[in-house]
C-alpha cells in the first residue's frame, strides 16, 4: 500500500518551517551589532546580570594574572568583557541554528546506520520497518547539504562559531597552533564532503536496491545481497567517519578539550533518536491506518532499542564524566566546570530525561508494547537529547550568554518541520511494505 | 445419553483422579495439540518438554511470570545496601579523601561509588532471582526429579491432561488425533 501525504500534515510542516524562519531571522536581527548594543540589552536585563557578567570577567582578569597593570584597565577590561559578550551574542543564532541543524541531521544519519545494521545482521524482525527507515534517511540530503554550508560558513571564520577558525585567536595559541593541520576550514571541508559523501552514496544504493526489489520477480534475492555487501562496507566506513565527524563537528567547539570517547558518545545519542523517531512514525502511520503488518511484537523491539541505547549513552556519559571528575585535571575538568556552573539545569536535566526517564518508563516489558507509553517516552528522549546536543554546543560558542528564546525555538520548529515534509513525502514515493526481502515472512510473522 | 453412559461417568469421577500422558515427538505439533486440547475444554496438567518451547506458557493459559517484579525490587534492596555501606565505609567509619577532593560527603564523592552501586543492583537482582526461582519451583540440593517420563529430557514432549469427569476413551481418542505417537492413563499422586 502506498502512503498518500496528507495535506493537513504538509500544511502543518509548512507552517513550522515559516515559523522558524521567523524565528531564525528575527534571532539574526535582534543579535546586537555593536558593545553599545551590549551595554544597553545588560541594562535592560537588569543588575543582576551585569553583575554576574562582572563576576566572569574578573576571574578572566585573574587568570591572565596581570597583576602589574592594576586597576587602571579596569575601564579596558570592561571593553573587553563587552566585546566578549558581544560575541557570545552574536554567536547564540548560529549557535541555535547549528544545534538545530545538527540534531536533525543526526536522526537521519543515525537511521542509515541502524538501517545497514540490520541488513548485515540480516535481522528477521525489521524488515516491514525498512520503508520508514529509508523515509527517514530521506533527509540526509538536504541536512547534509545545509550542515555543510553552515560548516563552510563557520570553518571560514564567516561567523565566530568555531574559536579555531579565527586567526587572531590561533596566532595566540600555542595548542591551536599544534592542532591546526587538522583543524582548518578547508581539510575540514574536505573530510566533511567525504563523510557525507559516503554516506549519501550508500543512501542512494541501499534505496535503488530495495526499490528495484519491488519490481523483482518474485523471489529474486539478488536487490538484499547487494544491499547486503555495501552495508557491510557502509559500516566499516561509518564507524571511523562519524567518530571523526563527531570531533569536527561538535568536539572542536572546546578545541582544547578532548575525550577519546566522544565520537561513541555522540553514536548513541544519534541512535536512540533515530530509533525513537523511526518508532514513533510507525506509530503515528498505524494510527493512521497503515502498515497494518506492524504489529506490538515490532513496537516492543524498537522500544526495547530506546531502553537499550539510553542505557549506553547513560553508560558512555558516566564513562567520560567519572575519569575526568576523578584525575581532576584542569585542562580536562573545565570542560564540565563550565557545564555545571552555567549550563546546570540543561546539563543535569537532560541527564534525568535521558536516563531516568527511559530506565522507569521502559523497564517492563509491558509498557514496551503499550504504543501511546512510547511515543510519550520517545518525546522525553528526542527532547532530552536535543538539549544533550544545545549541551555540548553553546557552552563554547555562547558560553554564559545562552538563554532559550526565540532563536532556539525557532531553529527548532524550522529543521523540525522540514524534516517532517523531506521524510513524509519520502514516505509516498514507494510502497510502505517492500519486496523480495528473504526475512519479509519472518518479519511479518514475527511475535514475542 | 444412555444410561449406561451415565453410570460409566460416575463411575470415573469418583475414582481418585487419573491423568492421560500423551507423549508427543516435535514441538510444534506439541504446540497444535495444547491449543486443541484448551480449546476442547480439557484441563492441562502438566507439560514436560526438553527444551523450552518459544510461546508455550501462552498457548497453555499460564499466568506471565511475577519474577521481573521481584527482580526489581531485589535491585532496589541492592542499591540501597550499595549506599549505606559506601556511605558507612568511605564516609562515616574511615573518612577518605576521594580523588584529592576531601568534601567528606556521600553526595560529592558519589561518581566514584556509582560502579559499586550499580555492581550491587545487579548482583542482588540476579542471585535473589535465582534464589526465587528455585524456591518457587520447589528446587534444592538432592531434590528427586518429578519427571514422569525420562524420554522427555532428551526428545520426547509430555502433556499431561487431567481426566476429571470425562470420558477417558474418547479423551485418548482426542488426544491421539491432535498427533500423540503415545498415550498411556496414570494415576495421579495426591500429594503432586
Amino acid at each position: 500500500m502506498n502512503y498518500t501525504l496528507p495535506n493537513k500534515l504538509k500544511l502543518f510542516a509548512i507552517i513550522l518551517m515559516v515559523l522558524g524562519a521567523v524565528g531564525i531571522g528575527a534571532g539574526f536581527l535582534s543579535a546586537p551589532g555593536s558593545t553599545a548594543e551590549v551595554k544597553q540589552m545588560m541594562a535592560a536585563h537588569g543588575d543582576d546580570h551585569g553583575e554576574a557578567s562582572n563576576e566572569s570577567h574578573d576571574t578572566i582578569k585573574d587568570s591572565h594574572g596581570d597583576a602589574a597593570h592594576g586597576a587602571s584597565h579596569d575601564a579596558a577590561d570592561e571593553q573587553k568583557h563587552l566585546e566578549h559578550t558581544l560575541h557570545q551574542l552574536q554567536n547564540r543564532p548560529w549557535s541555535a541554528l547549528y544545534v538545530a541543524c545538527f540534531f536533525f541531521f543526526m536522526i537521519a544519519l543515525g537511521a542509515l546506520a541502524f538501517y545497514a545494521v540490520n541488513f548485515a545482521a540480516q535481522a528477521g524482525w525489521s524488515p516491514v520497518l525498512f520503508r520508514v527507515m529509508e523515509a527517514v534517511t530521506a533527509y540526509l540530503v538536504p541536512g547534509g547539504i545545509i550542515m555543510f554550508v553552515l560548516l563552510g560558513l563557520s570553518g571560514f571564520h564567516i561567523n565566530h562559531l568555531f574559536v579555531w577558525a579565527d586567526p587572531e585567536v590561533v596566532a595566540h595559541d600555542k595548542l591551536l597552533q599544534g592542532k591546526a593541520s587538522w583543524l582548518n576550514g578547508t581539510w575540514m571541508l574536505i573530510r566533511a564532503a567525504i563523510f557525507l559523501g559516503g554516506w549519501i552514496t550508500y543512501r542512494h544504493f541501499a534505496v535503488k536496491f530495495s526499490r528495484a526489489g519491488d519490481t523483482a520477480k518474485e523471489n529474486d534475492y539478488s536487490n538484499f545481497k547487494k544491499t547486503f555487501r555495501i552495508s557491510a562496507g557502509f559500516l566499516v566506513f561509518f564507524l571511523y567517519t562519524e567518530s571523526m565527524m563527531s570531533w569536527d563537528w561538535i568536539m572542536s567547539f572546546d578545541p582544547h578539550w578532548f575525550s577519546t570517547l566522544f565520537g561513541w558518545y555522540v553514536l548513541a545519542g544519534m541512535m536512540v533518536c533515530a530509533i525513537t523517531t523511526i518508532a514513533l512514525i510507525t506509530i503515528f502511520l498505524k494510527s493512521q491506518g497503515y502498515l497494518e503488518i506492524v504489529n506490538d511484537s515490532h513496537i516492543h523491539d524498537l522500544a526495547k532499542f530506546m531502553f537499550g541505547f539510553s542505557i549506553f549513552w547513560t553508560y558512555l556519559w558516566f564513562s567520560q564524566f567519572m575519569l575526568i571528575w576523578y584525575a581532576n585535571i584542569p585542562e580536562e575538568v573545565t570542560y564540565f566546570m563550565t557545564r555545571i556552573e552555567d549550563f546546570n539545569l540543561p546539563f543535569f536535566g537532560m541527564l534525568a530525561m535521558n536516563f531516568l526517564f527511559p530506565l522507569l518508563l521502559l523497564m517492563n516489558s509491558d509498557y514496551k508494547r503499550v504504543n501511546w507509553f512510547v511515543v510519550l517516552t520517545g518525546i522525553v528522549i528526542l527532547v532530552g537529547h536535543y538539549i544533550d546536543i544545545f549541551v555540548m554546543v553553546m557552552p563554547g560558542t555562547v558560553g554564559k550568554s545562552w538563554f532559550i528564546g526565540i532563536p532556539e525555538i525557532g531553529s527548532m520548529l524550522f529543521f523540525l518541520g522540514l524534516f517532517i515534509l523531506v521524510v513524509f513525502t519520502a514516505l509516498t514515493k514507494a510502497p510502505l511494505v517492500l519486496k523480495n526481502n528473504p526475512f519479509m515472512k519472518e518479519s511479518k510473522n514475527y511475535h514475542y | 445419553m444412555t444410561g449406561q453412559d451415565k453410570l460409566l461417568n460416575l463411575k470415573t469421577t469418583s475414582m481418585a483422579s487419573k491423568v492421560i500422558h500423551a507423549i508427543y515427538n516435535d514441538d510444534d505439533i506439541l504446540m497444535h495439540a495444547v491449543k486443541q486440547t484448551r480449546a476442547a475444554h480439557y484441563h492441562i496438567e502438566e507439560v514436560y518438554t526438553p527444551f523450552p518451547v518459544h510461546g508455550l506458557d501462552k498457548v497453555m493459559g499460564l499466568e506471565p511470570t511475577r519474577i521481573a517484579i521481584t527482580a526489581f525490587m531485589y535491585g532496589i534492596v541492592g542499591l540501597a545496601v550499595a549506599i549505606t555501606m559506601m556511605n558507612f565505609i568511605m564516609i562515616e567509619d574511615w573518612p577518605q579523601d576521594i580523588g584529592g577532593k576531601p568534601s567528606f560527603t556521600y553526595i560529592e564523592n558519589m561518581p566514584a561509588f556509582v560502579p559499586i552501586m550499580f555492581e550491587m543492583t545487579v548482583f542482588f537482582a540476579a542471585h535473589l532471582m535465582v534464589i526465587t526461582f528455585y524456591m518457587r519451583s520447589k528446587l534444592w540440593p538432592f531434590k528427586k526429579a518429578e519427571n514422569p517420563d525420562v524420554r522427555t529430557t532428551d526428545d520426547h514432549f509430555l502433556m499431561a491432561v487431567d481426566t476429571a469427569h470425562h470420558d477417558i476413551d474418547k479423551m485418548s481418542k482426542f488426544l491421539q488425533d491432535t498427533g500423540a505417537v503415545e498415550i498411556s492413563i496414570v494415576e495421579s499422586d495426591d500429594d503432586h
